[in-house]
């Protein structure tokens, strides 16, 4: 049986829908050296902001049951940097469109940053991470709030042509609302969910692990958070869906999509297993086949 | 980098909390001494950051200190049970040419000189080491250094073995170092020397370069402690980072 894993993202064509997730894989420069990228639906890069950030003083990383917590601060080179050298580079060894994830503290930011990667021929899809929970001031107030979601929405898609997709925090109260008024907004997609705002305590010394004190909980243990908010969302909107958090294996995959995710992104199981994308790919014909599934899009959104 | 499943051959106590660990599998990754591997456990959702402490055709040394759950589920492993391994991670040591450099460990800062001693030796350099620890008890490699038929010098912050004081005591002007131990170490080192060599360490997110957890300031711009080091030269490094 000829198994088909295409989807379908605003009218860009993924031969499968497996994403490394934003943050989780730098510019690919690396997984390039144990597999061949191409394999990928396509890639998310590391949030770029306008101008470079060293982002938060280090501990950035702590252990949790089944996941971490990240406090990295959207530590990037800036978007001239990522315009001029990581995406070139990139092109070289990916042949497919990229999603260019972009962070901002004010609209103009995000316009600014959207305007930019909007002439990039290899950009495909704009991904606005109105959610990053690690600085002060930033992602947090636009994603939490419906007004603002609607605001930078609406600005970023006055200066762009691409597809532009709006990836949420899951530190809210109503999803659904916050969707909702993306898209009344005019995003062409949701990407969901970001990292859930968490925090460990070093009993030895009383102190946060993180110097941030909290950071971004992701892994996992958030799975059935992220499916549940995939779920509510995709029932509620009529754009479509990228599923993520906590998907570490195909079965994850298949049940994502079952949800509403029209694709997926996979974040921290690249951190532990660099081939964890290229696993999750090459098991997804062989669980298609056990559950009969011929067409991976057939599923999208099948669960009641 | 690669993933590597290694088999355990041997798994002993060698001091207070120390343990060493032999591993069968393929080093061919690690290229120089003072890389590290990433250890994948069970019940843990990290990888563990581990110093290479000695490698050869097929065979890994490991020493590590148990201090939180990870380490100490390692030290209940038996010989035959299989570990997956990120092998070959971070730059490591350099070797420079230089008279009688120093070789300067503090506690589980210790295990990486092992193998750079030897390479040193293979090249015909044949440094003088210096090793610190608080007790008595923690003391662990000082025979192994020794058995190099090298020059090894000893400071317990306590007294209670060796000389009391600190590393630093030991050092000679002008003399080229290669450290690793705690900040506080590698600080007090940098001040005592003009040129070297030192081993970094922060909470990682996953060793090979991708997840920006483990970023550090220094001269030649920000820099990944995980690829860009562990190892940053003298002239590289800047102490604000904290
Ligand atoms: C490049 C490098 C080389 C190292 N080499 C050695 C070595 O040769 N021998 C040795 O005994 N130890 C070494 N360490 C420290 C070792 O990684 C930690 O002691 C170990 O990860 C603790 O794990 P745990 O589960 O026992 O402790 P826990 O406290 O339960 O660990 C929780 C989390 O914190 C991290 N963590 C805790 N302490 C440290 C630390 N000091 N540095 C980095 N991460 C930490 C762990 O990796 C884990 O993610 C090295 C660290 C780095 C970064
Ligand atoms: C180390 C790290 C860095 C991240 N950086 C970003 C980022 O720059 N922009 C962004 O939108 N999301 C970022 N994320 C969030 C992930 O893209 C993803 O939404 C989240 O981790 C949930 O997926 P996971 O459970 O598979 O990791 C980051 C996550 C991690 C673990
Ligand atoms: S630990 Fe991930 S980049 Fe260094």
């Amino acid at each position: 049986m000829m198994i088909d894993l295409s989807t379908e993202l605003s009218g860009l064509k993924l031969d499968n829908p497996v994403i490394p997730a934003s943050g989780t894989f730098g510019y690919g420069l690396e997984f390039a050296k144990i597999y061949d990228l191409n394999i990928l639906g396509s890639i998310s890069i590391k949030g770029t902001t306008k101008d470079a950030r060293f982002g938060n003083k280090l501990p950035r990383i702590a252990e949790c049951y089944a996941g971490l917590i990240n406090s990295v601060g959207l530590q990037n080179p800036g978007i001239d940097h990522v315009i001029n050298n990581e995406l070139p580079e990139l092109r070289k060894i990916f042949n497919k469109p990229v999603i260019a994830n972009i962070s901002g503290f004010s609209v103009d930011e995000y316009v600014y940053c959207a305007e930019r990667m909007d002439k990039i021929s290899n950009v495909g899809i704009i991904e606005i991470n109105v959610s990053c929970p690690n600085v002060h001031g930033g992602g947090i107030t636009f994603g939490s709030d419906c007004e603002k979601v609607f605001e930078v929405t609406q600005a970023v898609k006055k200066v762009t042509h691409k597809p532009v997709y709006i990836k949420l925090t899951p530190n809210v109260t109503d999803i659904v609302k916050i969707a909702l008024s993306a898209e009344e907004a005019g995003a062409d997609g949701i990407s969901l969910i970001n990292t859930l705002l968490g925090m460990r305590i070093d009993i030895k010394t009383h102190r946060p692990i993180i110097a941030n004190k909290t950071g971004g909980f992701s892994g996992p243990a958030i799975f059935p958070v992220a499916l549940r908010m995939v779920y509510q969302v995709h029932k509620a909107v009529n754009i479509p869906v990228i599923g993520m958090g906590g998907i570490s294996c195909a079965e994850d995959v298949i049940e994502m999509m079952m949800a509403g995710a029209s694709a997926v992104q996979i974040g921290a199981a690249n951190l532990i297993d660099p081939l964890a994308c290229k696993k999750i790919i090459e098991d997804l014909p062989k669980l298609c086949e056990r559950l009969k599934i011929q067409r991976l899009s057939d599923i999208i959104g099948i669960t009641d | 980098m690669r993933d590597i499943n290694f088999k355990i051959i041997e798994n002993k106590k060698i001091a207070r909390d120390i343990y060493k660990m032999i591993l069968a599998g393929d080093t061919s990754d690690i290229k120089n001494p003072g890389q590290f591997v990433n250890v994948k456990l069970p019940f843990q959702y990290l990888r563990r950051p581990l110093s290479v402490c000695d490698y050869n055709d097929g065979e890994l040394t490991l020493i590590y200190k148990t201090v939180g759950s990870g380490t100490n589920f390692m030290s209940t492993l038996k010989n035959g049970d299989v570990l997956s391994i990120l092998s070959g991670l971070g730059n490591g040591y350099e070797i420079i040419k230089s008279d009688e450099p120093v070789l300067i460990g503090g506690g589980v800062g210790i295990p990486p000189l092992y193998a750079l001693a030897k390479r040193l030796i293979e090249n015909n350099i044949r440094p003088e080491i210096i090793l610190g620890f608080n007790n008595f008890e923690d003391v662990f490699f000082e025979e192994e250094f020794k058995a190099l038929d090298l020059n090894v010098k000893i400071a317990t912050l306590d007294g209670s073995y060796g000389s009391k004081g600190l590393v630093t005591d030991f050092i000679k002007n002008n003399q080229y170092a290669y450290a690793c131990g705690p900040l506080a170490m590698l600080k007090a080192v940098y001040k005592k020397i003009h040129d070297g060599q030192f081993s970094f360490e922060a909470r990682m997110g996953c060793g090979f370069g991708v997840c920006m957890g483990c970023s550090m300031k220094t001269n030649s711009g920000f820099k990944r402690i995980c690829t860009d080091g562990p190892v940053f030269k003298y002239s590289e490094i800047i102490w604000e980072n904290d």
